[in-house]
Parts: structure tokens; C-alpha cells; sequence
């Protein structure tokens, strides 16, 4: 806790407690977030502790990334304007590998960096309304950005439909995140969905 | 090398066949003895081509009878039954010659079978697994590569010290430096040929295949340094000569890699323009290939490295650049070199063993050697897997460090090196000659037998022959997105950070130079997204399926030109049918089976019978495939006008039938139009060409699926389709596969045909089409009550897949039309036919005429889907 309090000068007590929770979960290492606090530092131009939106707009890579603002959206729960340290790392600690010899452990809580836990990130990406489902409107949107103005609307929307109708499996013309999982069953998400800087 | 190579057999032919064929001295005598020599034997003038022709085909038949039994096959890998049908094929040499006549030369191996088989690989190899692993596959190469030469060679050196080795193996600390260098550099042939048997998992498979193609660099590098320390005699090296060898070390390999790139460059932006002389294509690559090979060879740079890079680099440009077909043919030729080449080393690997000068034993050497390439590989690659498990993502874990140093294959490349030694210099090159020829047996044959096993006892994850579906192609290309963003976010630069840059980079410039206009604008996720539809298509008619029944299956390279408001596909398609991914044939359509052989009859006897001689004036052959004289184009006017005004006037003297509509109402819904074969009283025929009103698809791959449909005869008959046998398209279409609109876009696209035939027609055709479509129904429906007489129905399809069967008949469908000829005389139709077409109806369906069924008719599957374009 010692060593917390000096690395994270400007935490407050409360988020240090949760964020001293993750490092038991063992989700980041100390190294981690040292580096990531510099990084927080870094992109909190007002030294407020919180980032906003239009800090993480600040990155100039991110904005040409076609699905950046749904990657920036996903560091900001619903109805909040900002995001602290601990959710920062927490976002982030979604891209770490999984760590293989780690004995499972049921009575403890999945880790976000399950292979659940990624492709839930993943799935929420799409899944901008947040009711569960990608919608044909949403992989519409997804689609659209990410081809740019390389496709035709029909192209889009032939390449929207196969996609649903072959993931739909309840045919509710949507992709649940049971049919979303079942789609990507046969991929190694822990290979795509990792960073290694994380490890 | 050709020359040294066949030199030789000029001996073993005569040897071999001097006592039942006439021999060169026979022959020329009689060249002497006077007169016109009504045949000769003209061995010398043939003789080079001859003996690789056999070679190739004793490679090609060994191959064969290989593959007879499976359950051999599957235990023991090819390559160590090529090499032990080498060692029986020298010994027969050795018998009968008294003198070992082949061996693996250097020459013809480093210029003509080591190509074949890197290009290949270069080609063929997963651009993105190579990348990401690249860190490894270059420590492996270049790290693991040093450390077994210098380990090996000064081991050896130490052996040979404390006399374990013979006194008569002359050899100082360079030669076993040398020997050292060239037995350490895993071999790519001898890996490829085992490691494709096995089926690691990919990411172990690039690792091994990766280092075994970039060690080449090191192992050239090392061999040359030795061999000129070898020549001025290790006390002249000086210190300086060392630096120098570092120096070419980098000067061979980056400059190989540059080599490699620019003509991948250069290739890219050649078929950038090969639009009108697609037949070439192929040819280009191969060529394009092979110089960056020889160039590289010229400059004595790292060639291997310089062909890998260039296929590495040209392939996602030529394979957009290039037609499908000539992506298939680039793809099966170098199948087809490479796997032949391969054969070839494999066999002389064991030819060039079977010779006394070879036998230079010494156990101490060949067991050390063994021993020590072994224990360096496995202590090589543990140490360097430990380095690279800080920095990789996904460690590699000690099984797969097992097989990678059980992998370590040595094989031709060592073996050609080991021969290019010069005796002289290296007196005891018959002993690195024998314990190289020891080594790669033992790697290839022990190692290579045993390695499955291994694999399979260490439950090793295999690779999976799978395709990616589009959802997985979508969200992996999200997730790639995602990881950027987040080390964007992180504030890294990490792999993913370079690999997008790499990717803004490639679209903004190097795709924008290199890749055609019309392809540029390509998405690319939209060529997955086809190419998986074709892929779905291609497979349900594989499995006997049947895409055409379905109303709602489109196709795709249609989606652009005409929005479906509901756009569906073959795999939706599939689900529907409740059968998953497999398609079987009952479960979407009874088709019985004696429709389909009467219809293959049907199909057979037009293709036997009708108008041969107007075909051959129709047809045109152009090398330059696809050009369209002017000539073809008029008279194809002229036909049209005519068959245009032929229907008129049946329009008008022809009372309308209606019934016919109403049977068609009854079929499924969704087959809005149809293009009926109609021939008419055996005397005066007149067919709906609907189709010419259409124009030709502009694009060369995408084309039109054309059905042919009789039109259905009893109420009951249901709107069938069958679908045909796949087959390769003719490799120079004929004048009317040009010509006729459903013809124009030969190409890639399966049968996979949109029931929604009104959508693909432009729309200002529409009207025309709708026109001869009421006329051609009026026409179409028999005068009388027909429907219960009428025969089976068999229609006409002619899908893509089938071009070349269906377009003779199409063309010889057409004199039959325009010059209102009978056709000639066709044994008397079946009895239902017979009863609908002669007695009760001047109108005679084509079909019903030509049912007899010929002998020997080949099966092929008969449409009776709605008419497509």
C-alpha cells in the first residue's frame, strides 16, 4: 500500500483500494502500472485524475482508427463523463494474455482477461445500444467504417446479411453474444485479443 | 549442369537398351550406307530432354504407386520411400553400369529443383503468420544457424583431437568449420516434405519452415568465408577478413531480401496491365520468380532469401491483379514443379548414395556428427526459445521445442554443398560426403518416420485445414483495429502499431501503384466475402448439391449492379436445408436419377450430333484469348436479326397460350423468368435467344451464369435444377463462349446463379426482355393439351463451372435455330417424347428430339432450374 501510495500520488484512497483489489486479482503487475500511470499522466492534460472523451481524441493515431471512438466509448461505463485510473487499467487489463499456469479457480471471480471477458469487450463494440444483440443496423455501422468508402452500400449490406445469417442461429435476424461466442469458437481469441506489453 | 548431367546417360542408354534397340554406331552406319534412311535413331539428338522426360515420369509414376495405399502412406512420409527408391534404382544403375552414372548434381539442383520448390513456398507462404513471427523465425535462422556450424565444426575439430575420428580423415579446424557450416543449416526441402505430412499447428510450422528458407543466407555466407579461409590456409586469415565476413553476411541477406523485393515490385506492377493478355499471366509470374532467384544467384547474393521475399511480397498484388484462372494455374503449376522437384531430389538423394567413390566411412565422424547436430539443435533451440519467451505473446512451450529440434531436418541443400567441394582442397571431402549422404538419411527417413508419432504421443495441436468464415474475417479484422487502438492508447509502439502503419501505408501508395484501378477500389473484405461464397458454392456442388433451387440464393458479384432486397446465400441457403454445412442432394431437390442420365444423354447426343461444321466456323481460336474479331460480331448480328424477325412472324401467326403461365405461377415463387430452348416442328426451329439481349458482363471474372430451361410440360413437374459436374473451364474459349451475352464473363464464379434473373438485367434491356419473354411463352406452350404427355423435362443449364461441355451445345444449337434446319436425324426419341413432339405438336421441344440415348453418354447433370442470367 506504501508503494501504491507513492507511485499514484493522486488517487484517492477509495479507487486505490479497488485498484489495489485488481493487483490481488493479479490482472496487472506492478510494473504495469507504473507504466500505465505514466501513460494516464500523460493523457490527463488538466491533472484532474479523470480523462474525458476528448483526451483519449487527443491521440492522433486513434482518430484515424476506424472503430477508435467505439475503443474510446468502451473505457466510459454508461452515463459517465469520465474515467478514473482504476477503470483505465481495468479497460485495459482486458488485453493481457492469459495466463496459462494460473491454476482455475471457481470460487474466484472470472478474470477480465478471460477469453469471455475479451470477446465481451469485443462484443460491446458492436453492440452500441447495449441491449444484448448486434443489430444488422450496427454491423451495418461497424462495417462502414471499418471499409471506408471502398464498398458500395449493396456490398455493405449483402456482407452485413451473410454475416448475421450465418452467426443468427435463432434466426432474430440479430447476433446475440451466445451466437457472437459461437461464431469465434474455432479462434484463438487469447493470441488476437492480447498485447504483449501486458504479459 | 544439364550438359554434366545428361552426359551420363548417354552411357546408360545404350547400356540399358543397346540389345533391343538399334545402337548409335548401328545407326550410322546405316546413315553410310547409302540412300534415304526411312527411320533413324537419332539418340544423340534427343537424348538430354529424353532422360530428364523419363526422370520426371519414373518421379511421377514412383509417386503414383506411392499413394496407392493409404494406410502406408499415412505412416511412412514420401520422402523417405523416394529416397529408398533411390537407393534400389542406383543399385540397378550400379549393376548394370559397373559405375554410379547419376548423382544430385550441385548445378542442376541449386539452378533448376531448389527454385521450383522455394517459389513455391515463397508464393504459397501465410504472409501474416510469416510477419508475426518473424523476431523468431529470424533468431532461429540466423542465431540458431551460427550456433550449430560454429558448435558443430569446433566439436568435431575437439573429437577429432582426442582421436575418435580416424587419422585418415585429413581435416583441420576449418575443414570441420566448413563441414560444420553446411551439416548445421536445417534443410527447406526436407522440411516442407515431412512437416507436411505431419500438420503441426501453424505457428510451429512457419517457425521451423520460416528458419529452414532464411538460414539460407547464413549457411551461403559461412560456407564461402570457410571455403576462402579453406584456400589461403587458416594462418593467412587475417583479422580484418573476419569483419569482413559479417560484412557480407548482412551484404547477402539484406541484399537478397532487397533483390527479392524489387522484383516483387516488378511483378506487381507488370500485371498491372496484363488485362488484354491475361493468357500470359502465369507465365510472368513464374518467369518474375525464377530471375529474382537468378539474380540474386548472379550477384551471389542469399537466392533462396531473394525468391522467398519476391513471393512473399508480389502475392497479395498478383493474386488481385491476376484472372482466377490464372491464379489456378499459377497455383497448380507450381504445385505441380514443386512437388515434382521434390520427388526428384528425394530420388537422386538416394541414386547419388548407391556409389563406391561415396563410401568413405568413418564411424567416429558419422556418429559424432549425429550426436552433436542433434544435442546443438535441441540445446540451440531451448536456449533461444527461453530468450524469445520474454518477448513473445505467445510463448512457445516445451512441446513445441521438442519438435522443433527433432525438426531440424538436413537434407539436399547440405548434400549439393557438401559435393561442391573441391577434393583438392578439402582432402577429406569423400568423409564429409558420406557422413552428409548418413546425416540426411538418418534426419530425413528416422526422423521423419518418427516424427509423427512423436507429434501425435505429445498431443502436439495440429492444424486445422479450416477456412475462415466471414464472421470470423470481420471481427478479426475489429480485433485488429482494437489492439492498435489500445496500444494507441497505451502510448506503445508495439507490433500492431507498425502493422497498421505498415497497412496505411500499403493502401495509400503501394496499393495505389500496384494494383489495378478496378482492383484498387476493391474492398478487400468484399473479395473475402466473395471468395467465401464462391468457396460455399463450390462445395455444395461438390457434394452433389444443387444451388439452383433455391429461390433466394443470389449471386453475389451481382449484389453490385442490382440491390437484392434481400440478399441471401449459399450458407443460409444451407441452414435452411436443416443440413448444416454439407449439402445432399435428396434434401434439397428429388432430382431421380434416370432424369439426370437422360438429360446427360440428352446432353451427350447434342453434343455428338449436331452441326459440327458450323461449330468449327464459329469457333476462334486466338492465343491472345477473348478477342473478338469484328467478323464473329457481325455475323453474330446478323443471326440475331434474323432469329429476331423468325419470331415475329411466329408471334403473329401463332394463337397465344396461356396455360402454360398458370403452371408456371404454381412453381415456386421468386423464379420470375426463364429462358426457354424451344425448338419448333421438326422442320422449322425457332428458339428464344433472350439472352442476346443482354450485354456482356464487362469485367472478365465476373460473369453470368446462363440456365436453359425447358418449359415445365406437366403441372406437377416441379422447377428443378440440377447442377453440374465442376470442371475446369477450356483454356481458350471459343468464339461464342465470347460472344453469346451469358457467355461474356467466363470466369471464376461457380454455379451459384441468382433466381432473380429480371435484377441482373439492365434495365434498359428490360422491356426487351419482357417482350420475347411473352412471345417466346406463347410460343413456348404446346397447341394442344400437352401438359400430361409431355416427357420428363430436361433442360438445358449452363452454369459456369460447366462452360466447356455446355457451350458446344449452345453453339450447335444455333444453326440449328437460324437455318431452320431438322436437325439430323436422331434414333427415334423415347416414347413419352415421340408422342409430345411428333404427333401432337409441330412445336417440338428440342430436348425431346435428342433423347435417344447414345452409347457411352458421360453423366452430366442436367439443369432444370428457372433460366438464369
Amino acid at each position: 500500500m506504501i508503494w501504491c501510495a507513492a507511485v499514484l500520488p493522486n488517487t484517492n484512497t477509495n479507487s486505490m483500494n479497488r485498484w489495489f483489489s485488481c493487483f490481488l486479482f493479479n490482472i496487472v503487475t506492478p510494473a504495469h502500472i507504473v507504466r500505465l500511470y505514466d501513460r494516464f499522466e500523460a493523457l490527463d492534460k488538466e491533472k484532474t485524475g479523470h480523462l474525458r472523451p476528448q483526451d483519449f481524441g487527443a491521440i492522433n493515431r486513434l482518430a484515424m482508427n476506424p472503430i477508435g471512438d467505439r475503443i474510446i466509448g468502451a473505457f466510459f461505463s454508461p452515463g459517465q463523463e469520465t474515467v478514473d485510473f482504476h477503470s483505465f487499467v481495468r479497460i485495459l487489463a482486458h488485453f493481457r494474455p492469459a495466463d496459462k499456469k494460473r491454476p482455475k479457480d471457481p470460487s474466484m471471480p472470472e478474470p477480465v482477461n478471460s477469453r469471455t471477458s475479451k470477446l465481451k469487450f469485443a462484443f460491446q463494440l458492436y453492440d452500441q445500444d447495449k441491449d444484448g444483440k448486434i443489430s444488422r443496423a450496427e454491423l451495418l455501422q461497424v462495417l462502414r467504417s471499418m471499409l471506408e468508402m471502398q464498398v458500395t452500400e449493396e456490398q455493405l449490406e449483402s456482407i452485413a446479411d451473410r454475416t448475421i445469417q450465418e452467426a443468427d442461429l435463432d434466426k432474430d435476424d440479430a447476433i446475440s453474444f451466445e451466437e457472437f461466442r459461437k461464431s469465434l469458437e474455432k479462434v484463438n481469441i487469447d493470441h488476437k485479443m492480447s498485447i504483449r506489453f501486458l504479459r | 549442369p544439364l550438359r554434366r548431367y545428361a552426359s551420363p546417360g548417354i552411357a546408360l542408354a545404350r547400356s540399358a537398351e543397346e540389345p533391343s534397340a538399334t545402337t548409335e554406331d548401328g545407326g550410322e552406319s546405316h546413315r553410310h550406307g547409302g540412300g534415304f534412311q526411312m527411320v533413324q535413331w537419332e539418340w544423340s539428338y534427343v537424348q538430354t530432354p529424353y532422360i530428364i522426360a523419363i526422370w520426371i515420369l519414373v518421379a511421377s509414376v514412383a509417386k503414383i504407386l506411392f499413394h496407392f495405399s493409404q494406410r502406408f502412406t499415412t505412416v511412412v512420409p514420401e520422402s523417405c520411400m523416394l529416397i529408398l527408391l533411390g537407393l534400389v534404382l542406383g543399385g540397378i544403375v550400379l549393376l548394370t553400369s559397373k559405375k554410379q552414372l547419376y548423382q544430385l548434381e550441385p548445378g542442376l539442383f541449386f539452378l533448376f529443383l531448389l527454385p521450383t520448390i522455394v517459389g513455391d513456398a515463397g508464393y504459397f507462404m501465410p504472409a501474416r503468420l510469416f510477419f508475426d513471427n518473424l523476431g523468431a523465425i529470424l533468431l532461429y535462422a540466423v542465431v540458431g544457424t551460427l550456433w550449430n556450424a560454429f558448435c558443430t565444426g569446433f566439436c568435431l575439430y575437439g573429437v577429432k583431437l582426442l582421436g575418435v575420428i580416424d587419422q585418415k580423415v585429413q581435416a583441420g579446424l576449418m575443414e570441420f568449420l566448413l563441414f560444420g557450416a553446411l551439416i548445421s543449416a536445417v534443410d527447406p526441402v526436407a522440411v516442407l516434405a515431412v512437416f507436411e505430412e505431419v500438420h503441426v499447428n501453424e505457428t510451429l510450422f512457419i517457425i521451423v519452415f520460416g528458419e529452414s528458407l532464411l538460414n539460407d543466407a547464413v549457411t551461403v555466407v559461412l560456407y564461402k568465408v570457410y571455403m576462402s579461409f579453406v584456400e589461403v590456409g587458416p594462418e593467412n586469415v587475417q583479422t580484418a577478413d573476419y569483419f569482413k565476413g559479417v560484412a557480407s553476411f548482412l551484404i547477402v541477406s539484406i541484399g537478397g531480401t532487397m533483390v527479392g523485393l524489387i522484383f516483387a515490385a516488378l511483378l506487381a506492377f507488370i500485371t498491372r496491365f496484363t488485362k488484354k493478355v491475361r493468357i500470359i499471366e502465369p507465365l510472368l509470374v513464374f518467369l518474375m520468380v525464377y530471375l529474382a532467384y537468378l539474380t540474386a544467384e548472379l550477384f551471389s547474393l542469399s537466392a533462396i532469401l531473394s525468391m522467398t521475399f519476391c513471393g512473399i511480397g508480389c502475392n497479395k498484388y498478383v493474386e488481385a491483379n491476376i484472372s482466377q484462372k490464372s491464379r489456378t494455374t499459377v497455383k497448380y503449376t507450381m504445385k505441380t514443379l514443386a512437388s515434382i522437384a521434390e520427388t526428384i531430389i528425394f530420388i537422386f538423394l538416394g541414386i547419388s548414395a548407391v556409389d563406391k567413390s561415396k563410401w568413405a566411412w568413418d564411424t567416429g565422424l558419422i556418429s559424432c556428427t549425429l550426436i552433436f547436430i542433434f544435442v546443438f539443435r535441441a540445446l540451440g533451440v531451448v536456449m533461444q526459445t527461453w530468450v524469445l519467451n520474454w518477448f513473445r505473446l505467445v510463448p512457445l512451450d516445451k512441446i513445441d521445442q521438442v519438435v522443433m529440434s527433432y525438426g531440424g531436418l538436413r537434407g539436399a541443400v547440405a548434400f549439393a554443398l557438401v559435393v561442391l567441394l573441391d577434393a583438392e582442397r578439402v582432402p577429406a571431402k569423400d568423409y564429409f560426403v558420406a557422413t552428409t549422404i548418413i546425416v540426411v538419411f538418418f534426419t530425413v527417413m528416422f526422423q521423419g518416420l518418427t516424427i509423427k508419432p512423436l507429434v501425435n504421443w505429445l498431443k502436439v495441436p495440429r492444424a486445422t485445414n479450416r477456412k475462415p468464415t466471414i464472421n470470423e474475417e470481420i471481427h478479426e479484422r475489429a480485433f485488429d483495429h482494437c489492439l492498435t487502438a489500445v496500444e494507441d492508447i497505451a502510448g506503445l509502439n508495439g507490433y500492431h502499431h507498425w502493422r497498421d502503419k505498415w497497412e496505411q501505408f500499403d493502401k495509400n501508395y503501394l496499393s495505389k501503384l500496384l494494383l489495378r484501378k478496378s482492383v484498387y477500389r476493391k474492398s478487400e473484405l468484399w473479395e473475402v466475402y466473395q471468395k467465401i461464397n464462391i468457396r460455399d458454392a463450390i462445395s455444395v456442388i461438390d457434394q452433389g448439391g444443387n444451388v439452383l433451387t433455391s429461390a433466394r440464393l443470389s449471386l453475389p458479384s451481382m449484389a453490385s449492379r442490382a440491390s437484392f432486397p434481400e440478399v441471401t446465400n449459399v450458407t443460409n441457403y444451407l441452414r435452411e436445408n436443416g443440413s448444416g454445412v454439407c449439402l445432399d442432394l435428396q434434401v434439397i431437390d428429388n432430382v431421380p436419377g434416370a432424369k439426370v442420365e437422360e438429360e446427360s444423354e440428352t446432353h451427350h447426343f447434342l453434343a455428338g450430333n449436331l452441326y459440327k461444321p458450323r461449330r468449327r466456323y464459329q469457333s476462334h481460336y486466338s492465343r491472345h484469348f477473348m478477342t473478338v474479331g469484328d467478323h464473329e460480331r457481325q455475323d453474330r448480328e446478323i443471326f440475331q436479326r434474323n432469329m429476331k424477325s423468325r419470331m415475329e412472324t411466329f408471334k403473329t401467326t401463332r394463337h397465344k397460350r396461356h396455360s402454360h403461365k398458370k403452371d408456371r405461377s404454381q412453381k415456386k415463387a421468386g423464379i420470375p423468368k426463364r429462358n426457354d430452348w424451344i425448338s419448333c416442328g421438326g422442320a422449322s426451329g425457332v428458339e428464344d435467344e433472350k439472352g442476346e439481349h443482354l450485354e456482356p458482363e464487362k469485367e472478365e471474372d465476373v460473369g453470368i451464369t446462363f440456365v436453359a430451361r425447358k418449359v415445365p410440360d406437366t403441372p406437377k413437374e416441379r422447377p428443378k435444377s440440377g447442377v453440374s459436374e465442376p470442371s475446369m473451364a477450356p483454356p481458350s474459349p471459343t468464339c461464342s463462349e465470347r460472344n453469346l451475352p451469358w457467355k461474356g464473363g467466363i470466369g471464376t464464379l461457380p454455379v451459384c446463379v441468382s433466381m432473380e434473373a429480371t435484377k441482373i438485367i439492365p434495365i434498359d434491356l428490360q422491356q426487351a426482355w419482357n417482350q420475347s419473354i411473352s412471345s417466346l411463352e406463347s410460343l413456348a406452350s404446346p397447341p394442344g393439351p400437352v401438359e400430361p404427355l409431355h416427357p420428363a423435362s430436361a433442360p438445358l443449364q449452363a452454369g459456369r463451372a460447366e462452360e466447356g461441355a455446355l457451350s458446344d451445345q449452345e453453339q450447335e444449337l444455333q444453326p440449328l435455330m437460324s437455318s431452320s434446319v431438322r436437325p439430323p436425324g436422331p434414333p427415334p426419341p423415347p416414347p413419352l417424347a415421340q408422342g409430345l413432339g411428333r404427333r401432337r405438336n409441330p412445336c417440338v421441344y428440342l430436348r425431346s428430339l435428342v433423347t435417344a440415348p447414345p452409347p457411352g453418354s458421360e453423366p452430366l447433370a442436367r439443369s432444370r432450374g428457372p433460366t438464369q442470367l
